[in-house]
């Protein structure tokens, strides 16, 4: 699993020079991507870099090698028109490649599915070719953009025999908000509030990923009390969703007690992130630098009592789910992933760990704190959504362990540096573990030091793909559930 | 055993529902600042530090005129409070900030120092939905963060239900709309054809910067600037996201001129 030499290597959280970035002609090049991929490599982000002059377009190449803890990138020397599709031969390639051909119009030839991953050109994100199953008894069930809950927009059509799904496919793009396009020539002054709104659950995730680019572009990284810091807002962050989706997950199979339970107990971590900096979302925290907001011992004393009750309050409510037998029955076998099924189509977070793939940042890629503490992967090996709510499960008991662990090691020191100004031609990675999974950051400066393109991958990118998946062969009443086991984001997608 | 258990464990817990507003309304975190006040007579001459600092454009000043703080636009991060040099810009605390009109939300003219907090509906719509208001959620564009905080006022811990609030399923059942998001283009065929099946008489409250006017992601192309390109608003709760205190005394503003229904 050790990465091709040919490709630069650099570890999360570090920058280097555009040129030392290999450039390959484009056969090479997917060649290089596509056998390190057959290696066990797996594609963090696959983006176009349009060329100042002339149109022409570079593919770039962001590749995770877990096991060695390397990243490794590399790039298409310039090309106009098409590309050989690396899908055909690797799935989790094929929404990057629609979403280039999106972005730039470089079409990726033998691409078996290329249509639009969220511009609406001019009809609507749904309208359009979905994929169809014919027969006598077939019909078409087509939900969204809007649902029947306090919920983002999205579109889903069922190809159903009877009850049963035979085909899920998800149209998306209604929340695109023009994210990554408004970044380059920045980071402009709104930059870092359309970051920490890019997926409002997970700010502190993508602030601390933002954050990181920038650090790396400047030559620095955060002061040590800062990066302390970040980790305690992250699991946080991690505690208040893992603990919403346990209730929501109750919910959806009319289990009650924990789900009353769990929506308040995730205001209670919700407001310990507001204890930190005011916003229950963790807005303003995180910055270029270092963090906004001090914790003092009296601050921290209160975090520590609150994250006790909470903890204690979601042990209860959890209990409470893990004994019902009734739970059990709907959660297990439900919504099943393989294994296989989740390293073919470069599933992250809770969702990959649920089918046995040891997959973390933390660990594989750890950056600022957690390179000095750790916390242990969890696992679950049967890819049903019984294994997805068991992995939150584990992780809260892991989060709360480890920020324990975290409030008794504080470093002293600034909170907060002045940055340096990005170093130009250079580029930039930043995976940071959100509640979700791997979310990815990928600058280029300018020769001026200002950004040329920036990348934003976030887990639901990856992992949309595996909830359509886990629909195959379920009763179309259980969509609600195994969509609540995944819990993916709308606009952190659509950008 | 387990059934026992269950109850037991439930009864114990007791009602966890706030006591607000029979008793005080919670306090806001201590460093969220809840709404700003501008006092533009204290502006020194040719000072616009604020101006610079303003991710959103919430903040003008013009030759002519005082200072203008636009708390539709603000997201409220308090980078003004922070470099004003003469205290103009200051954080009151208070989670009430919702307005029934956009220009209710501009500070700065003498006598706007603070925003002007919203009225009740009229004596006709509120026999109608001072009781019972079913409204239908449209995220267009939102970050989930209004969602998350508009979605915890119906968990046991704000009960919206007991306001006679309640968020359904259809349009067709609603007597309005909450909207949230700075309004997608993508969404906006959605959202139209949501607003007209509510039936008539409809409110329409949009909830958060965004939907007011666009918040971080004002002047993107891909996006509206708000609901009120789209469809007329009501009611405008401004924060990104607002405190689920600040929704919910919107919500009650709206349905008496008290804040507080005359059934509580």
């Amino acid at each position: 699993m050790n990465p091709t030499p040919a490709f630069a290597l650099l570890t999360n959280g570090t920058a280097l020079p555009w040129a030392e970035v290999p450039a390959w002609p484009m056969p090479e090049f997917l060649d290089q991507v596509g056998a390190s991929l057959t290696r066990g490599g797996r594609l963090s982000s696959l983006f176009g870099v349009p060329m100042s002059e002339g149109g022409a377009l570079q593919l770039v190449a962001v590749l995770a090698f877990d096991a060695s803890n390397t990243l490794a990138v590399g790039r298409s020397q310039p090309f106009t028109g098409t590309f050989p599709a690396l899908t055909v031969h690797h799935p989790q390639a094929h929404l990057f490649e629609r979403e280039i051909w999106e972005q730039h119009g470089a079409v990726p030839q033998g691409h078996p599915w290329l249509k639009p991953v969220r511009q609406d050109h001019g009809a609507g994100p749904a309208v359009g070719e979905f994929f169809r199953v014919d027969g006598r008894e077939v019909h078409e069930v087509a939900v969204g953009p809007v649902h029947a809950g306090i919920i983002e927009p999205g579109h889903f059509r069922f190809q159903c025999a009877g009850e049963e799904v035979l085909h899920l496919e998800i149209a998306l793009g209604y929340q695109h908000r023009g994210v990554e396009e408004a970044l380059p020539g920045g980071p402009h002054r709104a930059s870092v509030h359309q970051i920490e709104t890019l997926a409002g659950d997970t700010t502190i995730a993508h602030a601390t990923a933002y954050a990181g680019v920038l650090e790396a572009l400047a030559g620095t990284e955060a002061p040590l009390r800062a990066q302390w810091l970040r980790a305690i807002a992250l699991e946080l962050e991690r505690l208040a969703n893992h603990t919403g989706d346990l209730g929501a997950l109750a919910g959806d199979v009319a289990f009650l007690p924990t789900a009353s339970a769990c929506g308040k107990i995730r205001g209670d971590f919700l407001n310990l992130t507001a204890l930190l900096c005011g916003n229950r979302f963790g807005r303003g925290l995180v910055r270029p630098g270092g963090c906004a907001w001090e914790l003092e011992p009296e601050r921290l004393a209160r975090l520590r009592a609150g994250l006790d009750t909470a903890l204690r309050d979601v042990q209860q409510a959890a209990a409470w789910l893990w004994d019902a037998t009734a739970v059990r029955a709907r959660f297990e076998n439900t919504g099943r992933l393989e294994a296989s099924q989740a390293r073919e189509i470069g599933l992250v977070g809770p969702a990959a760990r649920a089918c046995g793939l040891v997959r973390d940042v933390r660990f594989d890629h750890p950056t600022g704190w957690y390179r000095f503490a750790q916390v242990p992967v969890s696992v679950w090996p049967d890819g049903d959504v019984f294994a997805r709510a068991r992995v939150r499960w584990l992780e809260i008991q892991r989060a709360g362990e480890f920020l324990r662990e975290l409030f008794d090691t504080a470093p002293d020191g600034p909170l907060h540096l002045p940055l340096p100004p990005p170093a130009p031609n250079t580029l930039a990675v930043a995976l940071v573990e959100g509640w979700r999974g791997e979310v990815c950051h990928v600058a280029l400066t300018n020769a001026q030091g200002r950004l040329h393109r920036y990348k934003l991958t976030d887990p639901s990118f990856h992992n949309w793909t595996g909830l359509a998946l886990a629909l195959r062969g379920q009763a179309i009443s259980d969509f609600p559930l195994c969509n609540k086991s995944f819990n993916l984001s709308y606009c952190g997608f659509d950008l | 055993m387990f059934l026992r258990d269950t109850l037991l464990n439930r009864l114990r817990r007791g009602c966890e529902t706030l006591a607000y507003p029979h008793g005080p309304a919670p306090a806001l975190p201590d460093r969220h600042g809840g709404a700003l006040r501008l006092d533009a007579a204290r502006c020194p001459l040719d000072c616009a530090a604020c101006v610079a600092v303003c991710p959103t454009q919430a903040i003008t000043r013009l030759p002519t005129e005082p200072t203008a703080l636009d708390l539709g636009r603000c997201i409220f991060c308090a980078e003004c409070v922070r470099v004003c040099p003469a205290g103009a810009i200051t954080q009151t605390g208070d989670h009430r900030m919702a307005a029934r009109h956009r220009e209710d939300l501009v500070l700065g003219a003498p006598g706007r120092e603070q925003l002007r907090l919203a009225e009740a509906l009229g004596e006709q719509l509120r026999n109608l939905f001072g009781r019972s208001l079913r409204l239908r959620q449209v995220s267009a564009g939102g970050c989930n963060a209004c969602e998350a905080d508009t979605n915890v006022l119906s968990t046991i811990g704000w009960d919206l239900g007991r306001f006679g609030i309640q968020f359904v399923a259809s349009p067709r059942h609603a007597d309005g709309l909450l909207i949230t998001g700075p309004v997608s283009q993508n969404m906006e065929l959605a959202l139209e054809k949501t607003y007209a099946a509510v039936p008539d008489p409809k409110v329409v409250i949009a909830v958060g910067a965004c939907a007011i006017a666009g918040g971080p992601f004002r002047g993107n192309p891909p996006i509206r600037d708000g609901a009120s390109p789209c469809v007329p608003v009501d009611l405008y709760i401004p924060g990104c996201p607002p405190h689920p205190l600040t929704i919910l005394d919107g919500l009650l503003r709206l349905l008496s001129p008290a804040g507080i229904p005359a059934s509580f």
